[in-house]
């Protein structure tokens, strides 16, 4: 067990490092001059010559790299140019609303998924089965930011019930909340397709064992015995998707908070690259392969509390 | 014959409409797609424009036309370009096996921690938008994709009969790879490219609805629907063929790359 999570963890700290050497290269030593993309065609080479010296840009690579990345570990990811303040304040400004998003839509998506997964399962063969896997495998090519469009289309032009997008703040809790629904709902919608075909893929193999067959054998009603030993048997496949989907959900909060107008991280990040401030873009991509690094990781921990018997193997 | 599976036939269906209409498109098109005319704007379905016009007077079908060929040259070059490295490297690893097999295992877990989006974003900021980063992004995350597919299918292969029987007569690894285990691992790769172009399909159309992809005066399902949302209050129908289109795309790709994985490999369906 100890040495299982040793060796997790070792890799996981490599990859991390793996992909801050990626994203740094990306950014920084593919040809082109960064201080030519910020300032642009018609920059003075005086100017070109200041924001060098102002970016670090004439000290070595690898210093550079390990300032860089010595500065992140503290949380100082340097100075935007667009907005003249460090890229540290402007993160934290919006991590919350990313967050939010995030943590609301994967919620969703968990009982959105789960209840329906489950449903079909135990419908299976049945009108409800087919109904329910009819829909999700249609959910799984519908892109999240066209059903966000049609969801505003009806609940925002057409109905007025909610506001097409846009975000009010913290400050006003209920105005803020409501202005949250419609891209949430969006953001679960297109993820819990997947999650529920595999839901019902994972309850089937489980109702096919015997120890289904005794507990309804021994009188245990249809709903127990779908959720407290169909459910939790059938959950590895489902966690291994959930970890893959959260990666997806915080990527597609990028795409989301862009339709909607939401002040987030991904919305900052499209104000970078308008801006041409890689300072601030560089930050964000870090800190989304980051997100997405860390929740495969927390993923492989989960397998062994779900799963004791991959203890062993691990 | 053994019936084929309705996934199958129902993608095969959906394919064909969506490909044939990207290919008619390169002879024919009811009017220039990017022809303006600003008197004729917001125009209602007719005889002369079936579905009617845009905010700029545009041909709606036209416009629709014009982005499924765009559509799916961006998926084919992206999966080629993306597929043919990952399944080099793939065969690499299987067939030397060793730290190499480790390394590029561990390079394609690397490459996971990209989403497409993260890394068009990446060549965005550095080169400015275009839909060539779009295509590299997209063939980027097909690499490791790939590369797994590869070489789960190919280490499987390495220990049949015929194969250690090869190399038992003195055949090196090249010409094995090249005689034995590509064609064995054919059918696998090809499903899962089938699948990965529904997956680019979708990644195209969120690139260019974001502004990372094609760029004015292309057409392509993303971006006209990034122009529609503007225009909900005025002409809603706008947003809602674009995302049609994608969703059949997308659709009869997926349903396809099932079926056919169903037809070759009647296990992994049941896995799955």
């Amino acid at each position: 067990m100890m040495y299982f999570l040793i060796r997790r963890t070792v890799g996981f700290i490599a990859t991390l490092i793996a992909v801050s050497i990626v994203v740094f290269a990306v950014m920084n030593i593919l040809p082109g001059d960064p201080a030519l993309t910020i300032l642009g065609m018609d920059a003075t080479d005086d100017a070109l010559a200041a924001l060098r010296e102002d970016l670090g840009l004439n000290e070595p690579l690898l210093a550079r790299y390990f300032g860089w990345v010595a500065g992140a570990l503290t949380g100082d990811f340097g100075l935007s140019h667009s907005f003249r303040v460090p890229v540290s304040e402007l993160i934290s400004e919006r991590l919350a609303m990313t967050i939010s998003l995030a943590v609301a839509g994967m919620l969703l998506t968990l009982l959105i998924a789960l209840s329906v997964g489950i449903y079909a399962a135990s419908r299976h063969g049945k009108a409800g089965d087919w109904v329910t896997m009819f829909i999700s495998q249609l959910g799984i090519a519908v892109p999240a930011f066209w059903l966000s469009i049609l969801l505003v289309l009806l609940f925002a032009v057409n109905l007025r019930w909610l506001p097409p997008g846009g975000f009010p703040g913290w400050s006003e809790p209920v105005a803020a909340m409501r202005s949250l629904i419609l891209p949430t709902v969006a953001l679960a919608l297109v993820q819990s397709a997947v999650l529920a075909r595999v839901t019902r893929s994972s309850a089937l193999e489980v109702m096919r064992q015997d120890f289904t067959r005794t507990a309804r054998a021994s009188g245990l009603s249809q709903r127990r015995i779908l959720w407290r030993h169909v459910l939790p048997n059938a959950l590895v496949p489902i966690v291994t998707i959930v970890g893959m989907q959260f990666a997806a959900l915080v990527t597609g909060t990028i795409v989301i908070e862009n339709v909607f107008y939401l002040p987030g991280l991904g919305r900052l990040i499209f104000q970078s690259i308008a801006n041409r401030d890689l300072p601030t873009v560089q930050a964000l991509v870090m800190l989304f392969a980051i997100i997405v690094v860390t929740a495969n990781f927390v993923v492989d921990l989960l397998y062994v509390l779900i799963d004791p018997r991959l203890k062993a193997r691990a | 014959m053994k019936s084929l599976p309705a996934n199958f036939v129902i993608g095969a269906v959906l394919v064909a409409l969506v490909v044939g209409v990207a290919g008619l498109s390169l002879i024919w098109t009811p009017h220039d797609p990017t022809a303006l005319n600003i008197r004729g704007k917001f125009g209602d379905p007719s005889a002369v424009n079936w579905l009617g016009t845009d905010q700029l007077g545009r041909d709606i079908v036209s416009q629709l036309m014009a982005a499924a060929r765009n559509s799916m040259t961006v998926a084919l070059v992206a999966v080629l370009l993306g597929g043919s490295i990952g399944v080099a490297l793939g065969l690499l690893a299987s067939a030397i096996g060793g730290w190499i097999e480790d390394g590029v295992m561990r390079l394609a877990d690397l490459g996971f921690a990209f989403p497409a989006l993260l890394f068009a974003i990446m060549l965005a900021a550095v080169f400015g938008p275009s839909l060539t980063n779009a295509v590299l992004a997209i063939a980027f995350i097909n690499i490791p994709i790939f590369a797994r597919v590869a070489r789960a299918s190919a280490n499987q292969i390495w220990t049949r009969e015929y194969v250690l029987a090869a190399r038992a007569a003195g055949m090196n690894k090249f010409t094995i790879t090249r005689d034995h285990i590509l064609p064995n691992i054919a059918a696998a790769v090809i499903v899962q490219a089938t699948i990965e172009f529904a997956v680019a399909i979708l990644a195209e159309a969120a690139l260019s609805y974001l502004g990372l992809g094609a760029q004015p005066p292309a057409s392509s399902w993303g971006r006209m629907l990034s122009e529609a949302q503007t225009l909900m209050y005025l002409a809603p129908e706008l947003a809602f063929y674009p995302g049609f289109c994608i969703v059949i795309a997308v659709l009869g790709f997926g349903l396809l790359g099932d079926g056919l994985r169903d037809i070759t490999d009647p296990r992994l369906a049941r896995a799955r």
